[in-house]
């Protein structure tokens, strides 16, 4: 057999407070695509960052690295590496829009790489229709394109120099589903063409289960388990694997309560010689805290690093929640009437109608650009719409009456102040005593000391629930939701949807969930609203939207996600 | 494209006119506005006579109202003439092309030495982040942006041209390389601050960019160090621009003590004596020429936007 294309051995990160990963085994050949698949912490991009050379500085690899079966100097700073990056490994990012320069055109950005200077043009036209795109976007900057279109671009970039080894960061987290899909059905035909080996980094499993030949999963910068992305899920032999995959909401059926795995992701430097899942695991016994567990073969190529993989089990799944909604019949909650708004001659919503009854969980859902973000600003009073009307419980909505949480929890909490200051601020402006913050805290399922603690503190799920309690301190009785949980890990959204469900129930709380995930609204929402391009294109009750939608777009948004099985 | 450009400038000039119109009828204004009588001010030395008295509120429409007189002032100060000085009876506006000379000459130089040598000490220090030649640059300039201009003229003076005798000690020089020499250090001297200045900002400037992920993903396709760099530095741009804009403000504040300490005859040492002697048409003058300036560099910049950033221009055509 040759040698594979490429072959990590022991690959060991190390930044300033201490190790990020610790010691990967990787092998990718021609034509092979591998998923490495992890939350946030769990070193997944540190490790890609290593293999092609580009740690930041203070950051340094060790390890062996072999391309073809030759040695690499594990150092980025290595001269070797300057003719490696582009020509042999090509690392592709998240965020198609800031991994262009915002002030070059697209086709100079893509011709960089070409080193022949009198062919670029002829090149730059050639990888344009390679990836796609008409030959006039060289001559556009990336401001002018979609989001989608950006990523083509970058794609092209990245394959000027003819990489035979494409590594992509989570290449289509920051594109909407259905744009999702083509950029991952375009990369997996630019591969099979020129038999590029591909490494897929993703936090999304049912991804890697649909593109990947095969998974490595990792957590708090070690490897959990690897082997053919088939047995990987069908069959998981480590525990964090199982329940992860477990927290994945299904789109066909609502379920009573979302599986969750209590806990964070423990930083990878403060695990020392143990398993870094054992405090979250059911199935932790003392020898799993006093000694990191080696990677055991499971099955032939399947490892799994747990020294009771023979026990996992996939856990059952949780019953289905009974059929009928909970809202309080022909009482009118939210009441919006027509509602209009336009930025800068655009129209972000055109004409909206919503109506939201008490204690009924509404999901608004659509991809970005579909309004559906202004839609919960409006209701909530922080656009002023130039049409249209919004009552709340047959009054105008007004602060003390609707309460919004925002999607990503790391800049929704002022930083110099402790949680207990930022919810008793809220309490005040309400005209509430500052002595239910402990109670507030209590609600969302904290700990009443986390009051004198600072946002920078607390996990991304913890400052999420804390949003909440901010939001809940003026006892507002409706709660628009706009993307809480997008930024959050998987492990951790169910946690804070499970959070909401039961505030819903508890206090009688009428929620207005905005949300581009379609099983997410599935979970959470009696009933569903579709937009697009600032008009609601189909609504009715969850089950029967997502189940058998009418509106071609909506069938084409659920066609988009990655098959469930 | 083209027009949207052409109309956005024409609406920019216009701008920068209504922002000089008003600035012009706040300084002629500040006449006013001093203690004393006008008429007793505008007299300077001279004997007061009830005829003097008579003569000078005819000569400056004292009796007329504010609006008209500011309208005959502002007339003649378009065509060149700022009236006559109180403290030496010449025409301002010969006073003050006779000196603007050298101030253009101490301010172009000391800009130029402060941009050549400062830009690339900036991305010097920025490519360099948190090593010892950074660290340097960075002190150094600390040290550049706190010291006063006057103090380190004396010392340049004391170091240079007392105790080594390579530059002359005062005065302008005949000829152009004499004249040249002779602007040496009060120029190298007023360019120290604004260089480590410069530093400070461009340093600030591609560090930021350095962080972008386009810098990764340019790595990451095999480019080499120049061909980042030339991204980096394109993209740095905007904010080191701007920041040069502003500079053009404190250039001039700069050049007085400099002036004064290297006893140069240029305009900084001018609008000393004409404020001393509360000289007014001199200093009316000498601040409405001053706004302009800075009026048109502001415009300057922003054209500048347009040519380095597709989103300004953009935008800009749009709107």
């Amino acid at each position: 057999m040759s040698a594979p294309l490429l072959a990590a051995r022991d690959l060991r990160v190390t930044g300033p407070s201490g190790v990020l990963v610790a010691g990967l085994d990787l092998t990718v050949r021609h034509g092979e695509t591998v998923a490495i698949v992890g939350e946030s912490g769990s070193g997944k991009s540190m490790a890609v960052k290593a293999l092609s050379g580009l740690l930041p500085a203070g950051v340094r690899a060790s390890g062996e690295i072999e391309l073809d079966g030759e040695r690499v100097d594990p150092d980025g700073s290595a001269p070797g590496w300057r003719r490696i990056r582009g020509a042999r490994v090509a690392l592709l990012l998240q965020d198609p829009f800031t991994s262009l320069s915002p002030v070059h055109r697209c086709g100079e950005q893509i011709g960089w790489a070409v080193a022949d200077r009198r062919r670029r043009a002829d090149r730059v036209a050639a990888l344009l229709a390679e990836v796609g795109l008409p030959a006039d976007v060289a001559g556009r900057y990336p401001f002018e394109l979609s989001g989608g279109m950006r990523q083509r671009v970058a794609i092209a970039a990245g394959l000027a120099a003819g990489p035979d080894l494409l590594i992509a960061d989570e290449p289509t987290t920051a594109l909407d589903v259905t744009t999702q899909r083509e950029v991952l059905d375009l990369v997996a035909g630019l591969q099979a063409e020129r038999r590029m080996g591909l490494i897929l980094v993703t936090h999304d499993l049912r991804l890697a289960r649909s593109r990947a030949d095969r998974i490595l999963v990792m957590y708090a910068g070690r490897l959990a388990e690897a082997g053919p992305a088939a047995d990987v899920l069908r069959a998981p032999a480590h525990p964090y694997t199982a329940r992860l995959a477990a927290c994945d909401p299904p789109l066909g059926r609502r379920l009573a309560t979302l599986p969750t795995i209590p806990g964070s992701v423990p930083q990878p430097f403060t695990v020392g010689d143990a398993c870094p899942f054992a405090a979250r695991c059911e199935l932790a016994v003392d020898a799993c805290r006093t000694a990191a567990p080696p990677a055991v073969e499971v099955a032939p190529g399947h490892l799994s690093a747990c020294i009771r993989t023979a026990e996992t089990t996939v856990p059952t799944p949780e019953p289905a929640a009974p059929a009928g909604a909970a809202a309080v019949a022909g009482e009118a909650a939210l009441t919006v009437r027509g509602i209009a708004k336009r930025f800068r001659g655009t129209a972000a919503l055109d004409g909206v109608d919503l109506d939201v009854g008490r204690g009924e969980a509404v999901a608004v859902v659509g991809e970005s650009g579909s309004g559906k973000t202004t839609l919960a600003r409006c209701v909530v009073g922080l656009e002023t719409p130039d049409a249209g009307t919004v009552d709340v419980g047959g009054a105008p909505a007004g602060p003390r009456r609707v309460q919004i949480v925002f999607q990503d929890p790391y800049s929704a909490l002022n930083p110099g102040m402790t949680v207990g200051a930022s919810l008793a601020e809220a309490l005040r402006a309400a005209g509430r005593p500052r002595s239910e913050v402990p109670e507030l805290l209590d609600m969302v399922g904290l700990p009443a000391g986390y009051a004198r603690r600072r946002p920078r503190a607390l996990s991304g799920g913890e400052r999420q629930r804390v949003a909440i309690a901010r939001a809940l301190a003026p006892r507002a009785g409706v709660l628009v939701c706009d993307e809480p949980v997008s930024a959050l890990d998987v492990s951790v959204q169910a946690g804070v949807l499970n959070l909401l469900a039961g505030l819903r129930r508890d206090l009688g709380l009428t929620l207005l969930f905005i949300t581009h995930d379609l099983a997410i609204a599935r979970q959470v929402a009696d009933r569903v609203y579709v937009m697009r391009r600032g008009a609601v294109v189909e609504s009715g009750p969850a089950a029967g939207v997502l189940s058998a939608p009418s509106h071609p777009y909506t069938r084409r948004l659920l066609a988009s996600l990655p098959a469930a099985d | 494209m083209n027009r949207g450009i052409l109309a956005f400038a024409a609406r920019r000039l216009g701008m920068t006119l209504v922002l000089l119109l008003v600035l012009s009828l706040l300084v002629y204004g500040l006449m006013f506005l001093a203690p004393g009588d006008v008429a007793r001010n505008l007299l300077g030395t001279k004997n007061v006579t009830p005829e003097a008295l008579a003569q000078i509120r005819a000569q400056y429409d004292l009796d007329e109202p504010f609006l008209v007189q500011y309208w005959h002032w502002a007339g003649h100060a378009l065509a060149g003439d700022f009236g006559t000085s109180i403290r030496t009876g010449g025409p301002v506006g010969r006073m003050l092309l006779d000196r603007v000379g050298i101030t253009a000459a101490i301010s172009g130089l000391a800009f130029a030495l402060a941009v050549l040598a400062g830009v690339p000490a900036g991305v010097a220090a920025a490519l360099r982040r948190g090593r010892w030649a950074d660290r340097l640059l960075v002190g150094g300039s600390v040290v550049g942006v706190s010291a006063p201009g006057f103090a380190v003229s004396l010392i340049l003076l004391y170091v240079f041209a007392v105790g080594l005798g390579w530059f002359p000690i005062y005065g302008t020089g005949e000829g152009f390389l004499d004249g040249l020499w002779h602007l040496v250090l009060p120029s190298v001297a007023l360019a120290l601050g604004l260089g480590a200045f410069v530093v400070k900002l461009t340093r600030a400037a591609v560090v930021r960019e350095l962080d972008q992920d386009y810098v990764t993903f340019a790595r990451s396709r095999g480019l080499g160090r120049g061909t980042v760099l030339r991204i980096v530095l394109r993209n740095a741009a905007i904010p080191i621009v701007t920041s040069l804009g502003l500079m053009v403000g404190y250039l001039f504040g700069g050049t007085v003590l400099i002036e004064v300490t290297f006893a140069l005859p240029g305009l900084g040492a001018l609008l000393e004596d004409a404020v001393l002697f509360k000289d007014f048409p001199v200093v009316q003058a000498l601040t409405v020429l001053v706004a302009s300036v800075v009026s048109v560099t502001a415009l300057l910049v922003d054209l500048a936007y347009l040519a380095i950033d597709p989103r300004v221009r953009n935008r800009t055509v749009r709107s």
